[in-house]
């Protein structure tokens, strides 16, 4: 494993080959917003909104730095006017699914994002794919995927598994920017797997 | 189906889990359908999550999780059947079958989607009917196509 020199922001900056320019920029102190990124987790590219410009021989380019990896030489800026419009844009696009969620408040106020600026479309989940990848990657559960493509993609819980093993963890649902999962599961749960009715207060 | 004829698939396939949409698209051409026993057997069989089994059964538009009819209509709605009138024609069939594109009737008789150019435009608007091509249509003439199937 080589060091890779690269610059950063107009910081020379120090990288093991094999790493991603977001590793990079953390390591050194950048940062760098993301949404669908965990550390646990295999690099996903999802959401878009860790996009960097990239320099190298003179050209420069977009790169989602969450899955590029670093290279020698190269010059990253992390925040340029255009990156800031792209992240602006993402932020306003992804409100109007989720616009109460905390996260995405946060970043908007960061970059100036409106949230109204598209029309609603509340499906909540912006499917950054954390619960899918999580319950797959670290659990091994496999407890909720996604379903369909495009405009109609979901997360679903499969009920059976769910039934035996999401009680006991949960540890998907902090990770939800929006609040879409926990909905989901009780959802699912109220459909498939009811918890017992509560006992009718006793006569005494 | 059952699950004999299932593991003789995957058998074919030797139970790589790369071969699951291979599997997949042969229990969707004998079967027409993809029951979910079968999906949980091919889970089992090639080692593949659920989760990814429904991703993939719900991604590509080859695979139905519901029962199919008897015979598959596909609309032409492509550029050159749509100036043609090709609106037309589907409200004919969607008339005739009670069926909108995407569903199935209740006898399994037809199963209606429309497509995006079947690739033969001068004979536009076109119905295809279990693959068989339908050309120069009109509202009544596709009534007529339709009575002849069983
Ligand atoms: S439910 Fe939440 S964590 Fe899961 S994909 Fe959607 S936004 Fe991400
Ligand atoms: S954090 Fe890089 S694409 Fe989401
Ligand atoms: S547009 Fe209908 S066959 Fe090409």
């Amino acid at each position: 494993m080589s060091d890779i020199q690269l610059e950063i922001d107009g910081k020379p900056v120090q990288a093991k080959e094999g790493m991603t320019l977001l590793e990079a920029a953390q390591g050194a102190g950048i940062a760098i917003p993301t949404l669908c990124h965990h550390e646990k987790l295999e690099p996903f590219g999802g959401c878009r909104l860790c996009i960097v410009e990239v320099e190298e021989r003179g050209w420069t380019k977009l790169v989602v730095s969450c899955v590029f990896p670093v290279k020698e030489n190269i010059v990253v800026r992390t925040r340029s006017e255009k990156i800031d419009r792209i992240r602006k844009t993402i932020l306003e696009l992804l409100m109007a699914h989720a616009p109460d969620s905390p996260v995405l408040i946060d970043l908007a106020k960061e970059y100036g994002a409106d949230r109204n600026r598209f029309e609603k479309e509340a499906s909540f989940c912006i499917h950054c794919g954390l619960c899918v990848r999580y319950c797959a990657e670290v659990k091994k559960k496999h407890a909720v995927g996604f379903v369909d493509r495009g405009i109609r993609k979901e997360i679903s819980f499969i009920p059976e598994i769910a039934a035996k093993e999401c009680d006991s963890c949960k540890e998907c649902f902090p990770l939800c920017p929006t609040s879409y999962l926990q909905a989901a599961f009780v959802l699912t749960g109220s459909l498939s797997f009811p918890p017992p009715a509560p006992k009718p207060p006793s006569e005494e | 189906m059952d699950n004999d004829r299932i593991d003789q698939i995957i058998e074919k396939h030797h139970g790589e889990p790369s071969s699951l949409i291979q599997v997949l698209l042969e229990i969707q051409s004998e079967n027409h359908w993809l029951p979910k026993a079968a999906l949980e057997r091919v889970g089992e069989k090639l080692k593949v999550p659920y989760t990814r089994i429904q991703h993939i059964a719900t991604f590509y538009k080859a695979f139905s999780l519901v029962p199919k009819g008897r015979h598959g209509i596909h609309i032409c709605m492509g550029t050159a059947c749509h100036v043609r009138g090709a609106g037309r024609i589907l409200d004919a069939v969607q008339d005739r079958t009670g069926i909108k594109p995407g569903e199935t009737d209740l006898d399994l008789k037809f199963s209606l989607e429309t497509v995006n150019c079947l690739g033969c435009c001068a004979l536009g608007p076109v119905m295809e009917v279990d693959g068989k091509a339908h050309g120069k249509m009109t509202p009544s003439q596709s009534a007529e196509v339709l009575k002849t199937y069983e």
